[in-house]
């Protein structure tokens, strides 16, 4: 039984579901959403390595680090976000959070 | 059953377990501990791929860095998590609907891309003969995408600025040390001489 390109794309798409359905049921969670992103952004990343892989083509590495590069610097801001945000409130609920009336 | 097949069905199994604790465990410190067994395990099925330089650089940037900082958050703030997760049971029937329509796409267009795309019946390239992964990688990176890898170190730059920035402040009427006023401090900003005249004394 070989493992095919078929297989890893599989495990992707069900890690991307689940982060999506992640953001979907920690509606008021930020931290859990930001993990959330993570795990999608982590699927992402499978799907170009094995694609990279399949291919025998290293660029889907190299976009890989960079996926890696910008979900690195957006959990930092994040963070930095919710820990200003938590500071001002008190409170981390995000379902409410209209201090900006968007 | 080969070796590789037992080793990626394992490393998928415990990233797609773990996924799906991250997002449903009560306490959102084993939430983080998920995340980081997600990341691992990861790590594990690029391993399998042949990505051994992007394995480790998942293992520590992740696990060494933004696991530690979600954790570090995480336990820092002081919220009552279980308030938080009201409403996790009325997003339920929404999202696994979602959820399910969103699988059942994805998993119909991988199997058409890999049965009819370009990488159709390619076997993974796991090991070169003539090059190693991370010689490949530094080929690429320092040749045709030099400018992106700047644009990145920017990126990070930036975010590191911007972090600090968002977290940095100063709290009005805390006593500390400064230096700069200590050493600056001359004579006559301390002490004045005030002629007394005997038997007056000094009004103020």
């Amino acid at each position: 039984m070989t493992i095919d390109l078929v297989h890893y794309l599989t495990v992707s798409a069900i890690l991307f579901t689940i982060g999506v359905l992640g953001i979907f049921l920690n509606r008021r969670n930020v931290i859990i959403i930001l993990m959330s992103i993570e795990l999608i952004l982590l699927a992402v990343n499978i799907n170009f390595v094995a694609f990279s892989a399949y291919l025998h083509d290293v660029q889907g590495q190299i976009m890989a680090m960079f996926v890696l590069t910008v979900a690195a610097a957006e959990a930092a801001v994040g963070l930095a976000i919710l820990v200003t945000f938590f500071r001002n409130r008190g409170d981390i609920a995000v379902d409410d959070a209209s201090m900006m009336k968007g | 059953m080969n070796l590789i097949a037992i080793a990626f069905y394992l490393m998928a199994a415990v990233t797609l377990v773990s996924g799906l604790m991250v997002i449903t465990a009560k306490n959102p410190v084993h939430s983080v501990l998920y995340l980081i067994l997600a990341f691992f395990s990861a790590a594990g099925l690029f391993v399998l791929l042949g990505a051994e330089f992007l394995a480790m650089l998942l293992v520590v940037v992740y696990v060494g860095a933004v696991a530690v900082l979600f954790l570090f958050v995480v336990m820092m703030l002081d919220v009552d998590f279980v308030k938080l997760r009201q409403g996790f049971a009325n997003y339920l029937p929404i999202g696994i609907v979602v959820g399910a329509v969103l699988m059942f796409e994805l998993i119909m267009i991988s199997i058409a891309v890999a049965e009819k795309g370009a990488a159709a019946g390619n076997q993974p390239l796991v090991a070169s003969a003539s090059e190693s992964n991370i010689k490949m990688i530094g080929h690429a990176l320092y040749s045709t995408y030099v400018y992106l890898f700047e644009a990145a170190g920017f990126v990070l730059l930036v975010a590191m600025i911007g972090a600090i920035v968002l977290t940095l402040r100063t709290r009005p009427n805390v006593k500390r040390q400064d230096i700069h006023s200590q050493v600056t401090r001359r004579r006559k900003d301390a002490v004045e001489i005030v002629p007394v005249k005997t038997g007056e004394g000094i009004s103020e």
